[in-house]
């Protein structure tokens, strides 16, 4: 794993290294946490909680507090609450962390400052609770595969329905922003770190934690709500549905944190040159993305909480026996969700229009009209939470009201195409497997992007609603925009990142494997809800098999895909170990252009930029930035 | 060397393809969509999803062929050698006359969807004081049906015959239905598929939605909200049947389930059962 | 090579590991379910026997649960299954030992039976229509087949109530006795009407959403 060669490793004992902070001693006090609160959640008395709980055969408040106490060992076993204490102390600042850990793999499986390992543990991470994601979703389809006999039960099916939602959704939000906008921030602002480092750490932590609180569901028997979790539904459910919030509360928390950060770099840390109009538009991207997530999250952390409060002190927010409402939880998710389904969108709009120019070696068409696509995007999204209550019953006399905001949302979109199709009009157009994610981005988003038409109109969503279609449809913008543009930045920086190329065949197997089991899988879900089946079923009348098991079967395909791709990872980057070129791509991007590896301080002279973020189609020779030995001062486009 | 005219080229490929395309799906593909002709509103929706298919088959293949297009005339023919391109940032009157495109098409659809909910409700869930109420066919008066969800069954409610309870469904021919659909415990929703009725279900709350029956027919309900364990059990099927047919039906009902619907709480709009919280 | 040989180590064990745990996750999780019971022959057809309680085992999982049982006939052999395997197309009769006390219906409706054969079933010995809903302590139910038995419970001062299952036909019960036609092959889910999950949100978790306690399957074969 590790990229960067190993200079002066101390030499005592593994043994002796594995002592101290680090993920193991986070683990042991996760455990010890957990047992601790779930004995004091035991132990507190009050009649009338008791009284339920007894009842119920379980204890809500023992397993919170459970969760709370562990994640807290978690993070202090990871050392977190050494620097705020040794602060509290006296001690003077350091970044001990990036600096003492700076070598040797362990510094993966413990607390670093370093954006670029954190970035590592990140697509690390995340990637692995993608492929546990995509498990659930592939026995998910060999349930559907029979209209009416059961492979698992009714609630394993749901459970799994529910975990494969709730993981993709919670954990692949930040599978573009963990991974790549914390590598490529600070390089591309031209600093040395993220604006804090520790924050940034924190949010990779929490989001690992969430992953292992979801998980644990199953010992509680799961949960049978969904990733949308409605209420009162999720206040009937066993001690499962308490890992759903506090998965979401933990991803919610890391979320607002990395949001916040990344906003905070952008804003207050670029370098001189970097002015806001020469921002790459990837930057762009992930600064739009930031800002919905640092007003998004808290909208889930708080309905998650009052969720929480019903299940544990008897609060009535949601039961409509006692004064609640179950439009309530309703509104606040989804004034939380359709941001959600941006954030998701967004980080995949920068990185197309980022990788474009490169592979058509033109300058992005139309850069600050790409700009405003992404401004109107998060500023609508912001408008259209209650499509999703369309059939709700609730205002519906703003329906025409939120049917205009929701389709207007497409006219934003739409610039991001604009810009998209400008920017191939007379390229010289290079087929590299980046660029030919990037051009299944624009084939499936714009299949995506149509379909809700169907939805956002309220007559025809009368049909389409709840159903397999807009199932169908969300998939073809999240999967279609939000991964294939993922595995787009993987083939264009990963070799960057790690200093090992892909296997090219191997690449090219997966790339089209994907697209076309993809589109195998999710179009013929359009017919399905179409005729008539609704989301999240076990059952389905016997006329909808044929359909289903063309699409088990394609889906099948697709995560043999996906292991496809797992093989030449493994292959690629642990065992042939071919080294990647310094720019494969001839990009004239600053990442492209700094040493191999990348040093630990990333620049050793910090540059200027020219103010041209895409001079491409010009004769400029690219500025050799700071750190390889050349001029520290980018030199300007074409006086070269 | 004469230039060649790419954008001409482009037009030409997209006319020849998409007009008989759109053809094809508006004439052919189109009206003969689920959820068929067997009532109003789902006549109206095979309508509304004709004319949605024919714009989307525009926009599609616009943006298709234009991609098609561009991959194959702009790729570069020898990769071996990176060649630059042409250094274009822009164009302000292209953009400027794709903002209005893409701002008529939206108004177009958002006019286009406001008119016709406007006009019946489209036969979804309107909320407890509907504004699209469809007129009933000359002399006939609106028959109410409450639909009362829980978990996992629907029953159905005639409050004009004695607000007689039973699992079962049957509405006559020719007439303005009107269901109001709530829930005694968490979220559901009723989707009656062939009636093209869709309305959520939600505990104490009255959504109304309307379908307006032509002749006799056989649907499908199905529960299209997840609400826990049975979702995917929750479903039964009702008919649409002549008004003799109908009269005698619902008087067998009010003789089998008359001993229960003593038992029953008054006909009303939303109902807070006991308990309804702890046991 | 020493590096390729600790990477390759690593990888099998890191793959091992995963499979492992996925193989668990499949076997343990997903692929419980509860077992099932078959009826006994009699000479007037199949013959099911059913008991409900107030809690379940105290060794099962989740001893406080309501929960369903198969039982024999003179309630003394007490199986935790809810999957009731019977044959298609035939009269199956069926004797439900409730040893559950009343909590009272959330819909009225499901106070009166339907479904059973000759339209009426026996409570104690008393052929009645259905019960006052107030009473019940859970419904036998078959929506696919539009069965329906309401299940009296036993009143709130009543002697010797059972607690925990098994429970013998001494303590306070009422025996409720139907027969009904069974439908072609394939899965029928049955489940309870009662709100009778007691702790949780409109009783209508735990149990209620867990088969193998207030719901499961009548196998048709």
């Amino acid at each position: 794993m590790s990229a960067i060669a190993v200079t002066a490793r101390p030499q005592t004992p593994l043994w002796r290294r594995l002592l101290g902070f680090n993920v193991l001693t986070g683990i042991v006090l996760a455990v010890g946490g957990y047992i601790l609160g779930h004995f004091i959640g035991d132990h507190i008395h009050g009649s009338n909680l008791n009284y339920y709980s007894a009842q119920a055969g379980q204890n809500d408040i023992a397993i919170f507090l459970g969760y709370l106490l562990g994640v807290v060992g978690f993070l202090v076993g990871l050392g977190f609450a050494n620097y705020p204490l040794r602060r509290m102390l006296g001690h003077p600042p350091t970044l001990a962390e990036k600096e003492s850990e700076a070598h040797g793999t362990l510094r993966y499986f413990s607390l670093s400052t370093d954006h670029k390992v954190v970035a590592m543990q990140y697509l690390v991470g995340i990637g692995f609770f993608f492929f546990v994601g995509g498990l659930n979703a592939m026995l998910i389809r060999t349930e559907l595969l029979q209209p009416n006999t059961h492979v698992f039960g009714a609630n394993q099916y749901l459970t799994l329905v529910g975990m494969h939602g709730t993981m993709m959704m919670g954990m692949m939000t930040s599978s573009i922003l963990g991974p790549f906008a914390n590598w490529l921030l600070p390089l591309m602002l031209g600093t040395r770190r993220m604006a804090f480092p520790r924050v940034e750490a924190l949010t990779f932590w929490l989001l690992m934690a969430a992953g292992v609180v979801l998980i644990t569901t199953v010992f509680w028997g799961g949960f049978q709500t969904g990733w949308t979790g409605y209420q009162p539904l999720g206040g009937q459910g066993t001690a499962g549905f308490d890992a759903y919030i506090g998965f979401f509360i933990l991803v919610g928390i890391s979320m607002c944190f990395l949001g916040f950060n990344l906003l905070a770099t952008a804003i207050t840390m670029r370098g001189p040159g970097m002015t806001w109009s020469r921002l790459p538009i990837f930057i762009w991207g992930v600064l739009t993305t930031a800002i919905l997530m640092l007003l998004a999250s808290p909208m889930l952390a708080a309905a998650l909480m009052m969720a929480a409060m019903d299940r544990t002190v008897q609060t009535t927010f949601f039961d409509p026996g006692y004064g609640g409402s179950s439009y309530l939880w309703q509104n606040l998710f989804w004034v939380f969700g359709h941001p959600e389904v941006y954030i998701v969108a967004l980080p995949g709009f920068g990185i197309v229009l980022e990788l474009l120019p490169v592979f058509t070696r033109k300058p992005l068409w139309g850069y600050r009209i790409a700009v405003a696509g992404m401004l109107g995007v998060a500023f609508l999204s912001w408008f259209v939470w209650q499509h999703h209550l369309f059939m709700s019953g609730i205002n519906a006399d703003l329906r025409p009201f939120y049917m205009l905001s929701t389709e207007l949302i497409s006219i934003p979109t739409g610039f991001i195409f604009l810009a998209a199709m400008g920017t191939l009009w007379r390229g010289r157009i290079r087929f590299t497997i980046p660029m030919w994610f990037c051009i299944a981005w624009a084939f499936n988003f714009l299949i995506g992007g149509i379909s809700g038409v169907f939805l956002s109109d309220v007559p025809s969503d009368v049909l389409t609603h709840g159903s397999f279609f807009s199932m169908a449809h969300f998939h073809y913008t999240i999967m279609g925009g939000l991964v294939f543009t993922f595995f787009a930045a993987i083939y264009y920086w990963v070799p960057r990142m790690t200093g090992f190329k892909f296997n090219e065949l191997l690449s090219k197997i997966h790339f089209w494997s994907l697209f076309i089991a993809f589109n195998a899988t999710f179009g013929p879900l359009f017919a399905v809800g179409w005729l008539g089946q609704p989301r999240r079923v076990v059952t389905y009348p016997a006329f909808l098999q044929g359909l289903n098991i063309w699409v088990s079967i394609s889906a099948y395909v697709l995560g043999l895909s996906m292991l496809v791709f797992l093989v030449n990872v493994v292959w690629s980057q642990l065992f042939k170990r071919e080294p990647a070129e310094a720019n494969p791509w001839h990009s004239k991007s600053i990442e492209f252009q700094l040493p191999t590896p990348v040093p630990v301080h990333d620049f050793d002279r910090l540059p200027a930029f020219d103010p041209d973020p895409y001079p491409y189609g010009e004769p400029v020779q690219v500025p050799a930035y700071a750190g390889g030995g050349g001029p520290a001062i980018a030199s300007g486009g074409g006086e070269a | 060397m004469k230039e060649v005219n790419h954008f001409r080229r482009f037009l030409l490929w997209y006319l020849a393809t998409t007009i008989p395309l759109t053809l094809i799906v508006v004439l052919v593909l189109a009206p003969g969509m689920p959820p068929g002709n067997g009532t109003v509103q789902a006549s109206a929706v095979v309508a509304d999803n004709t004319v949605f298919l024919g714009v989307a088959s525009v926009i599609f293949m616009a943006v298709l062929v234009y991609f098609v297009y561009s991959l194959i005339a702009f790729r570069e023919r020898n990769p071996s050698v990176v060649t630059e391109g042409p250094a274009i940032r822009g164009h302000p009157q292209i953009q400027l006359w794709w903002i209005v495109v893409t701002m008529g098409i939206v108004l177009f659809l958002t006019a286009y969807g406001t008119i016709r909910l406007l006009e019946g409700g489209s036969g979804g869930g309107q909320g407890p004081n509907p504004i699209a109420v469809p007129s009933p066919p000359a002399g006939t008066k609106p028959l109410q049906v409450q639909v009362i969800a829980q978990q996992w069954q629907f029953t159905y409610r005639y409050p004009a015959y004695g607000g007689v309870e039973t699992p079962s469904i049957e509405i006559p021919t020719n007439t303005l239905v009107e269901f109001h659909v709530t829930s005694l415990d968490v979220i559901h929703s009723f989707w009656a598929y062939q009636l093209n009725v869709k309305a959520d279900a939600n505990p104490g709350v009255d959504n109304i939605a309307y379908a307006q029956t032509k002749g006799p027919l056989f649907f499908n309900v199905r529960c299209s909200e997840l609400c826990g364990l049975w979702h995917g059990y929750m479903f039964n099927s009702g008919r649409v049947v002549p008004r003799a047919q109908f009269a005698s039906w619902i008087a067998l009902q009010q003789r089998q389930f008359g001993a229960a619907r003593r038992s029953l709480p008054p006909y009303t709009r939303q109902y807070f059962p006991t308990p309804l919280r702890r046991g | 090579m020493s590096g390729f040989a600790r990477r390759l180590l690593g990888t099998t064990i890191v793959t091992a590991a995963l499979a492992a745990a996925i193989a668990v996750y499949i076997a343990v999780f997903l692929t419980a379910s509860p077992p099932s019971a078959g009826a006994v022959q009699t000479a007037s057809g199949p013959h099911l026997y059913l008991g409900s309680v107030a809690s379940a085992e105290l060794s099962d999982q989740h001893p406080t649960w309501v929960s369903f049982y198969a039982v024999n006939a003179t309630s003394t052999r007490w199986t935790h299954a809810t999957t009731y395997v019977l044959p298609a197309h035939t009269l199956v009769h069926v004797t439900i030992y409730q040893f559950d006390s009343q909590t009272g219906l959330r819909n009225p409706l499901y106070g009166h039976a339907t479904g059973m054969i000759p339209g009426t079933y026996t409570v104690d010995g008393k052929r009645v229509q259905g019960i006052d809903p107030t009473t019940a302590a859970h419904i036998f139910a078959v929506p696919q087949i539009g069965l329906t038995v309401p299940l009296e419970g036993i009143s709130a001062n009543a002697k010797n109530p059972c607690s925990n299952a098994p429970c013998s036909l001494s303590t306070a019960h009422h025996t409720m006795s139907f027969a009904f036609r069974t439908p072609g092959k394939g899965l029928y889910r049955w489940q309870c009407f009662v709100p009778c999950a007691a702790g949780f949100i409109q009783g209508n978790g735990g149990p209620m959403q867990t088969i193998g306690y207030m719901g499961g399957f009548l196998k048709i074969v």
